[in-house]
Formats: C-alpha cells, sequence, structure tokens
C-alpha cells in the first residue's frame, strides 16, 4: 500500500463526499432467526427480541465512530432477519401483529432506521402458514414505523404464482389505504419481487436468507452524484466506450469505500463480512441523482429516448468496476430508479417524460424494478396485479431480479402530489392506463417457468 | 501500522500562524507530522498533513475534537480521516 501521499487524490475523494454525496447508504446487519421458533406467539418474540439485542446493540455505536474517523457518513443502519413467515409458522393462533411490534420495539431499542424480513417466499405457491401470514402484512405496516415487508412472487426456476400476485395487489391496496392519513406510506416499506436476494443490504426488500449465515455485515455504497460529475468533467465528444470507462473507475473508488468501511465494522462487531452491494441509491438531494447521470450522458431528461439504453450501460459498467475493489460482491447490485429518492427522475415524471411505460421498460436492464412509484388511489387491484405479472415476467424471462414498488394514494388523483418525506422523497402520483386486466388475473393459478429453468 | 496514519486536511482563508497553530495542538497531542504539502486553491489555503498517532496517549475521537477545536479558533475547516480511505480508493 502506499505510504505517501498525493494532493490530488485527497482532495478528490473529500470532494467526493462533500460536495458530490458519496456516502455509505446502509450497514446492513443479516441475522438468522431460525433458532428462534416456538409455538407461543410470546415465547417466539422473546426470543426474537433477545437475539436483535444479542447481536445488534453495538451496530449504530460503532458505525458512528467510522464514520467519524473516516469522515464518511453512514446514512442508515439497518437489520435484515430470517422472514418471519418461517420463523413464526410453528406458533398456534400467532399473533403477527404482537410479533411485528417486537420487531419494531427492538429495531428503536439498538438504534436502527429500518429493519426488513417481515416477509414470505411463495413463488411456487403458499402454505397455510404463508397465507395467514401474509394476511398480517398491512396491519404489521400501518402498526409499526421501522418494520419493512417483502414477498418473493416469482423465480426463474419456479414460475410465477399468480394467486399471490393477486393477494399482493391487496396487501399494497390495503397498507396504503390503513396509512391514507400519511399519504400511504404503509406501500413504501413493502416491495414483492421475482428472484428476490437472500443477501440484499437495501430497504423494503431486505431479509436474511434461510440459506444464509447466523450473521453477516452487508454493505450498500450510494454516489450517484459521484459518477454524474466524473461524465460531466469528460469531453463532451467522448464515444460512450470512454464514458463506460469512466463509470467503471468511479464505480471501483466508490466501491473500496464501501468495503473498507463494511469490514472495519464487521471486525469491531466481531462477525463476518457479508458482501457490499454496488448498487449506486439515488437521494432526493441536489445533485445525487441516477437521472443526472443520464443528463451528463447527453440525454434532456430521464425518459427521454435512449434512457433504455444509457441505463444499461451504467447498471454494467457499475458491476464491472465494483466487482474488482471488493471479494464479496452480492446483494442487488446494479443501478436503482426510484423515482420519488431521486430529483431528476421527480422532475422528469412531473413534466411527464417519465411515464409508468419507460419506466417499465427501463426496470429490463436495472437491477430492481417500478420503485416508489405513486399511483392513483382508486387503481383497480386487478390492474396493480397487472403490473405486478408484468414486471415478475421480466425477471423471470432474463434471470434477474425486478420488484415492485408503488404507493396508491387514496383521495388522490393522477398529477397531484405525494409528500414521504426523508430518504423516501417526493413524487407526483403517475397516470395508469384506464383498461382492464380483471379477467386475465382472475384466473389465478402459476405461470410455468421458462424453458431455459431447465438447464440441468 | 497503516491504522496509525491519519490525513488532516485543512482549508480556510490564507493568514499567519495557521501551520504554527496546528502543529503545536499536535505535538500536545503527541502526534507525528511525518509529511506535510500545501497549495493554494481557487484563492483558499489547503493544507494536508500526514500524520502519525501511534504515540499520542489520546483516542482517535480526542485527537479530531482537539485538531477540529484548533482550527475552529483559526476560522478554517478541517478534515480529519484515517489514511486508509485514501490508500483503499486510489490503489488497486
Amino acid at each position: 500500500m502506499a505510504m505517501n501521499f498525493d494532493i490530488n487524490n485527497i482532495i478528490e475523494t473529500i470532494e467526493m463526499i462533500k460536495v458530490h454525496h458519496l456516502d455509505i447508504r446502509t450497514v446492513t446487519l443479516a441475522l438468522s432467526l431460525r433458532d428462534c421458533c416456538a409455538q407461543d406467539t410470546k415465547k417466539c418474540a422473546n426470543k426474537i427480541y433477545d437475539k436483535i439485542l444479542k447481536y445488534a446493540s453495538n451496530l449504530a455505536k460503532f458505525a458512528n465512530q467510522l464514520e467519524d474517523e473516516y469522515s464518511i457518513p453512514i446514512i442508515n443502519k439497518r437489520i435484515a432477519i430470517t422472514p418471519i413467515s418461517i420463523v413464526a409458522e410453528s406458533i398456534d393462533n400467532p399473533d403477527f401483529i404482537y410479533i411485528a411490534q417486537t420487531l419494531d420495539k427492538a429495531a428503536k431499542e439498538v438504534g436502527v432506521d429500518f429493519l426488513g424480513g417481515y416477509s414470505a417466499l411463495v413463488e411456487k405457491g403458499c402454505t397455510e402458514g404463508d397465507k395467514r401470514f401474509m394476511a398480517s402484512i398491512p396491519e404489521a405496516l400501518a402498526q409499526t414505523e421501522r418494520v419493512c415487508s417483502s414477498v418473493n412472487l416469482a423465480g426463474s426456476k419456479a414460475g410465477i404464482n399468480m394467486v399471490g400476485v393477486y393477494k399482493t395487489a391487496e396487501i399494497i391496496k390495503k397498507a396504503a389505504e390503513l396509512t391514507k392519513d400519511k399519504d400511504g406510506i404503509g406501500a413504501a416499506k413493502f416491495v414483492c419481487f421475482c428472484n428476490s436476494v437472500t443477501d440484499n443490504p437495501f430497504m423494503a426488500g431486505a431479509y436474511c436468507g434461510v440459506n444464509e449465515p447466523e450473521c453477516a455485515l452487508n454493505v450498500g455504497v450510494s454516489g450517484p452524484g459521484v459518477v454524474r460529475h466524473a461524465i460531466e468533467n469528460m469531453d463532451k465528444n467522448a464515444d460512450l466506450g470512454e464514458v463506460a470507462n469512466t463509470i467503471k473507475k468511479t464505480a471501483f473508488k466508490i466501491t473500496t469505500t464501501g468495503e473498507l468501511i463494511g469490514r472495519e465494522l464487521a471486525k469491531r462487531l466481531n462477525i463476518p463480512f457479508g458482501v457490499i452491494d454496488l448498487s449506486l441509491a439515488p437521494t432526493p438531494a441536489e445533485g445525487d441523482s441516477v437521472a443526472g447521470i443520464f443528463q451528463a450522458m447527453g440525454l434532456s431528461d430521464a425518459g427521454a429516448h435512449g434512457t433504455t439504453a444509457a441505463l444499461a450501460m451504467l447498471n454494467d459498467a457499475v458491476k464491472k468496476g465494483g466487482i474488482m475493489a471488493s471479494s464479496y460482491v452480492g446483494g442487488l447490485s446494479g443501478a436503482f430508479i426510484p423515482v420519488s429518492e431521486d430529483k431528476g427522475m421527480i422532475e422528469a415524471a412531473s413534466k411527464g417524460v417519465l411515464t409508468i411505460d419507460k419506466l417499465e421498460a427501463m426496470t429490463s436492464v436495472c437491477s430492481v424494478g417500478l420503485d416508489m412509484i405513486a399511483i392513483p388511489g382508486d387503481t383497480p387491484t386487478t390492474t396493480i396485479a397487472g403490473m405486478i405479472a408484468d414486471e415478475m415476467a421480466i425477471g423471470m424471462i432474463n434471470k434477474k431480479t425486478t420488484a415492485v414498488r408503488v404507493i396508491p394514494v387514496f383521495g388522490k388523483k393522477a398529477g397531484e402530489w405525494v409528500k414521504f418525506g426523508g430518504l423516501l422523497g417526493e413524487a407526483p402520483i403517475m397516470e395508469m392506463h384506464d383498461t382492464d386486466s380483471s379477467v386475465f388475473i382472475n384466473r389465478m393459478g402459476r405461470i410455468p417457468s421458462p424453458i431455459h429453468s431447465l438447464n440441468n | 501500522m497503516s491504522e496509525d496514519k491519519i490525513i488532516v486536511t485543512i482549508t480556510g482563508k490564507d493568514k499567519t500562524g495557521i501551520v504554527a497553530k496546528i502543529a503545536t495542538t499536535m505535538a500536545e497531542l503527541k502526534v507525528n507530522i511525518e509529511d506535510i504539502k500545501q497549495t493554494i486553491m481557487q484563492d483558499y489555503f489547503v493544507m494536508m498533513m500526514l500524520c502519525n498517532i501511534s504515540d499520542s496517549m489520546e483516542s482517535f475521537s480526542t485527537i479530531k475534537d482537539k485538531l477540529t477545536e484548533s482550527a475552529g479558533s483559526l476560522n478554517m475547516t478541517i478534515w480529519v480521516q484515517r489514511k486508509e480511505i485514501f490508500d483503499r480508493m486510489h490503489t488497486i
């Protein structure tokens, strides 16, 4: 390691952090709760609470220490747990809300911002326990502050559980309705997936997969502003191959920082380092925008023709640069396009340039999916189910993760605004197609897995 | 040990006594200065110091607090960071 120091390197690092919002988006403690099963709700909840406190009590303290020592902001501290549908499945007459409240209490006690894993994995179908559990999700989201929930509805090997898709559309509407006094924030804490990832540190979809070890520390970085700035500094005539190369170099720098913080924090917590997730997560702050990267590349707005190509290149270059910087890359690793959390996307959406259809196309090349999109509160459940099915199909066929996090805003129509606050931002409500998907959706059943799943 | 190395970056309007004041605070804390570089950027004075804190009896956060206080009295902005972050970011 170089022992001398270079003024330009130091200035560049400080500028990346102070001016272009380079930060560690999240340090997420993944914690297995497989040993917390019990037949009684309170007993199960107590085991969960004790285990979270045992492992996570120092998470926030040590994260704050590192923030100070390296002068890099760590925006969120989070916990991801084994899906509660599994942990709580053996309880007689389970009181899921009590368990959700216990999770919320534990999250507050250890000082984490979010706790994910109020989740179910039902891509091939639901157990009786899954059905009971899923019915509790809207109420659990309304009754808690920091608990996040997710459901995996589809997979490239399993196909798409269309009964689950419909039930999930109901969950989204109900969660939004129960929290309508807060613009449907309940639905913003819920996401459904195709090919969900077991070591993802990002919310609302983080959970600790059943195949994961006892515990691990996973890290998510954020740095769209840094990438934008690097591209803006290039010659305007630089070709796209050169642009891709600049993105790779920048992603390397962003990722090494995440890796350093992740390894150091894991060491202090005396737990294994898990993975670094290379995703470029935007925030509503000025300049910290993935849409800003498209603009730096030369598109007038996010959503302009060419955006899908720009996103595909960005997503790929981020992975290529990041992979060199860490021994263990995992999670979702790509570019996020959460509309309400990205200032440039918000602007494009309010101009009507960024539509639901363009976003759907973009999700076929980005790392996740339709994310943080406000829709009219009176959107029919079957229409939401249709949106979910489309997104699941993109993931299933392309063997990638896709997701849907939409917020039906009760009492508001397309064009009106919602404000979620904080990292969740604000957004205009998007116009939906006035069409009918109900007969298709009501067929239920399961869409079979695609031919390329038979690759053994 | 690279974890004993810190980089201190000080920026602000140039004036007399910046180096003296910061260096005095460092001497009091037994923080050893191994290298200093300085430059003027867009009318701003920028000074970077590579220091070793292995001989200091104080914790990183105390050292940071004292140096921040010292720079604050000069109306300068200061960053105190472990050197590792720069090494990692700019070295393959």
